[in-house]
């Protein structure tokens, strides 16, 4: 199963887990079976239009996916996603 | 307004947070709150390279550039606490901006600098619903 890894702040949403094994072969679907096992997750990665928030990236290796297919780049069983979120603000 | 959890500095931390925003302006500056999770307790400041310095009212930093820099802190024995930044000529109550792009479980320290000169500091927290950010008590000693 490939896995992702959560960010600090998130980890008290997924039982406390840094690293969490996920079914699916996108990046869509790995993000679905995540959010399925632990839905309070959901609001802090996606909008209300249930798109990935715009600071929230999500990396496969060293690659952003959006530079790949995006939500529909491929997943392997071994593979490791990161969420990775970006940080902004401002008046 | 309920202030439930207390964010602590050192004066010699508030100095380096000031003189980083005061360097800054008129742009916004930002960095990582570095320290002990279990107290809250800042024990380093960590500056990040704005990639909207060019703008005087955002400040945005490359997720992987916060992700090694957060690496590197963890790898030294803190935990990251949270995030700060300046608000130029802006008061330092946290805008729908800055609430619609944090993340729960962090401190989010806002310094206004006016005129180039610091007026106040605040620090929220993104409520578990993400409706609002709740300030947060700084302790100084």
């Amino acid at each position: 199963m490939a896995t992702i890894e959560i960010p600090t702040p998130l980890r008290p949403y997924a039982d406390g887990q840094s690293v969490v094994q996920v079914e699916g072969t996108t990046v869509s679907a790995a993000l679905d079976s995540l959010i399925e096992t632990y839905p309070v997750l959901a609001k802090h990665l996606k909008d209300k239009k249930g798109n990935l928030r715009s600071f929230v990236n999500i990396y496969l290796g060293d690659e952003d996916i959006r530079s790949l297919e995006g939500m529909e780049t491929e997943v392997e069983s071994d593979d490791a996603l990161v969420i990775i979120p970006s940080i902004a603000g401002g008046v | 307004m309920t202030k439930s959890h207390t964010l602590s500095f050192t004066p010699d931390l508030v100095e380096q947070l000031y003189t980083h925003c005061k360097e800054g302006f008129p742009s916004e500056v930002v960095g990582i709150l570095a320290g002990d999770r279990t107290v809250n307790q800042v024990q380093k400041i960590q500056p990040l390279v704005n990639e909207r310095a060019d703008t005087n009212n955002r400040y945005q930093v490359n997720g992987l550039i916060v992700y090694k820099a957060s690496k590197a802190i963890e790898a030294n024995g803190y935990d990251v606490l949270g995030y700060y930044h300046s608000h130029p000529n802006h008061p330092s109550h946290y805008s729908e901006y800055d609430r619609e792009h944090a993340l729960p479980n962090l401190s989010y320290a806002i310094v206004s600098v006016m005129n180039g000169e610091i007026a106040t500091l605040q620090s929220w927290r993104l409520s578990e619903d993400r409706s609002r950010m709740i300030e947060e008590i700084i302790h100084v000693h």
